[in-house]
């Protein structure tokens, strides 16, 4: 097991692709830090990023951050609403997309509306679900379902859609019943399409509820007996106090978080459709 | 009714879950007879005919291959064999027994006559052994055990040993068309429908395929329905061969090839193959002239 381990991270180091990874995002760190000091350094002004506090400086805040329990209740929050409106996303969005898929009349009655509701920015939900669910919580929670629901659904239902007509031929030719049919033909095969509709609504998930945070505002959270109102409200409450540092070390922690959930999400996918990877 | 396509179109041709199969699995020969059956698609004026008065005969345990145009109507009629396609009028008959006629224009799908398509419907998602073992399974005629132990020995029968947890997507497009043909005959059919499985094969591995292929016929006794454009595979595998006529489609000429089986390739050079061919090619060439023609008008 151990040197399997040690292998695998041998592995890692030995590969180009890992290098390759490495050298971008240290080459990304350098120019940045080097834009931002530009001034002091050369006396030059780089439009934009002069005013962008430094990686160091970044950095610095990260290590007192770390050791502050608000941040991490920032990150519990968030990745809490996003798992609720993620979750409750699965559980509605793929039977959904399945249902409009297989029934041409449930597909009739209800495609017209979910094609009308879809456009609608899931930020431009805020107000509404302010008002319609009793507690803030919900709300961003409803907030973010919605981010991620619409994605999630066109996926199912397209990949539902795209399933070779051959395949039902061929199945019905062995003498399968409709529930074999759909059970071994359609689940199957909708497979990949499902995988590919979570790992792009996890990421719009996280999209939307920073911005859900932002919006429907930390505060009244916190009035609620909240610590805090997730990394969205984090981000919000640095600019309002003025440090930017704190603005940068929330934008990096939402893109490391959706990062790690969609790589979880691609890595769980891959388990499951085997088919599709091995070569 | 047309080919099904879509979820709720298959659907409605399935058997309801927990139903039993309507086919029986009684062994009998697996002759095919076609009687002046009718294929037209729309109605009125704009009604297109794609078979008319079509009638031969498909001896049992045979080869007949069937060549014609393309577009002529050949898979029309063999989507009508196999349940996924209605006609519009005459019957068809599996062994005496009646597949779809007047009062019930389409037969229903079943395993005793199952199709290999012409790009290939091997699940992607399941292995090599889970698809072949597939019909049975949904049969409910052999435990999960007994459908892999036949499943392997047919697999090694085949000469496909070692690749039963390979994806089909891991296996080369060769393989996989046997890998379907197995699969066909683990339902033990009477008929096996198969529509230019070789098309997308290049010109060696179709010819190790068509050895592959009357190798499994010698050992299976069954009837093979087969669907080609290529004439020398039509005359190398049949025992006979039907010539269409371009759309609508029935049969120009039905010529019964006279060589004995088991053939090899060195049969291809040999004076009666030639004369086979031309007079194959014949008739089919005329045909295609008026099915350019034809296109030409309608231009």
């Amino acid at each position: 097991m151990i040197s399997n381990a040690a292998r695998t991270v041998g592995a890692i180091f030995a590969s180009a692709k890992f290098w390759r990874g490495a050298f971008s995002i240290v080459l990304f760190i350098v120019l940045w830090e080097v834009g931002s000091r530009s001034e002091a350094w050369f006396g030059i002004a780089v439009p934009g990023v002069s005013r962008v506090p430094p990686p160091s400086a970044v950095a610095a805040t990260f290590s007192e951050l770390v050791r502050d329990p608000n941040y991490w209740s920032s990150w519990y929050l968030s990745t809490q609403r996003v798992f609720v409106g993620f979750i409750a996303a699965m559980l509605v969005g793929i039977p959904l997309g399945l249902a409009m898929a297989v029934s041409r009349i449930f597909y009739g009655i209800s495609f017209p509306v979910f094609e009308v509701l879809r456009p609608i920015p899931p930020l431009a939900w805020v107000p509404a679900s302010i008002i319609f669910w009793p507690t803030q919580e919900m709300s961003i929670s409803f907030v973010t379902f919605l981010g991620a629901f619409f994605t999630i659904v066109i996926n199912v239902l397209g990949g539902a859609q795209a399933i070779d007509a051959r395949y039902y031929q061929a199945a019905l030719s062995m003498g399968s019943s409709r529930w074999d049919i759909f059970r071994r033909i359609i689940l199957p095969g909708t497979l990949p399409s499902i995988v590919v509709g979570a790992t792009l609504g996890i990421g719009l998930a996280w999209a939307v509820v920073v911005a859900a945070e932002m919006i429907s505002g930390g505060g009244s959270a916190g009035s609620l007996g909240s610590k805090g109102g997730g990394l969205g409200f984090f981000i919000w409450n640095s600019y309002v106090g003025g440090s930017y540092t704190q603005i940068i070390a929330g934008m990096i922690s939402i893109g490391i978080a959706g990062y790690v959930s969609s790589a979880l999400l691609r890595q769980g996918g891959k388990m499951l459709t085997p088919w599709l990877h091995e070569e | 009714m047309n080919v099904p396509r879509t979820w709720d179109e298959a659907a409605a041709l399935a058997r309801p879950a927990g139903a039993p199969l309507a086919v029986s699995q009684a062994q009998r020969k697996g002759a095919i007879r076609i009687l002046d059956v009718t294929k037209t698609y729309g109605s009125g004026a704009t009604a297109v005919s794609a078979v008319e008065n079509c009638t031969f005969d498909v001896p049992a345990g045979e080869i007949t291959t069937v060549v014609g145009p393309s577009g002529c109507g050949k898979t029309t009629l063999l989507n009508a064999i196999a349940g996924f396609h209605s006609i519009t009028s005459g019957k068809i008959f599996l062994d005496d027994e009646i597949l779809c006629g007047p009062g019930q224009l389409q037969a229903e799908p079943g395993p005793d006559r199952v199709v290999v398509f012409q790009n290939g419907a091997l699940f992607p998602w399941k292995t090599v052994i889970e698809n072949v073992a597939f019909g049975p399974r949904m049969q409910g005629r052999l435990s999960k055990k007994q459908a892999y132990e036949k499943a392997r020995t047919l697999l090694a029968d085949a000469g496909l040993h070692g690749l039963e947890n390979n994806y089909p997507g891991e296996i080369s497009s060769g393989m996989r068309r046997r890998v379907e043909i197995v699969r066909a005959l683990m339902n033990e059919p009477r008929v096996l429908l198969l529509d230019e499985p070789y098309r997308a094969l290049d010109s060696l591995t179709k010819s190790v395929m068509h050895e592959a292929l009357l190798q499994l016929l010698e050992k299976n006794r069954l009837t093979i329905f087969f669907i080609t454009h290529d004439l020398e595979e039509a005359i190398f595998l049949g025992h006979q061969v039907v010539i269409m006529t371009t759309r609508p489609c029935r049969p120009k000429k039905i010529l019964t090839i006279d060589l004995p089986y088991p053939r090899d390739y060195s049969m291809l050079t040999t004076r009666r193959f030639r004369d086979y061919l031309d007079e194959t090619l014949e008739a089919v060439h005329e045909e295609a002239l008026k099915a350019f023609a034809a296109g030409e008008k309608e231009r």
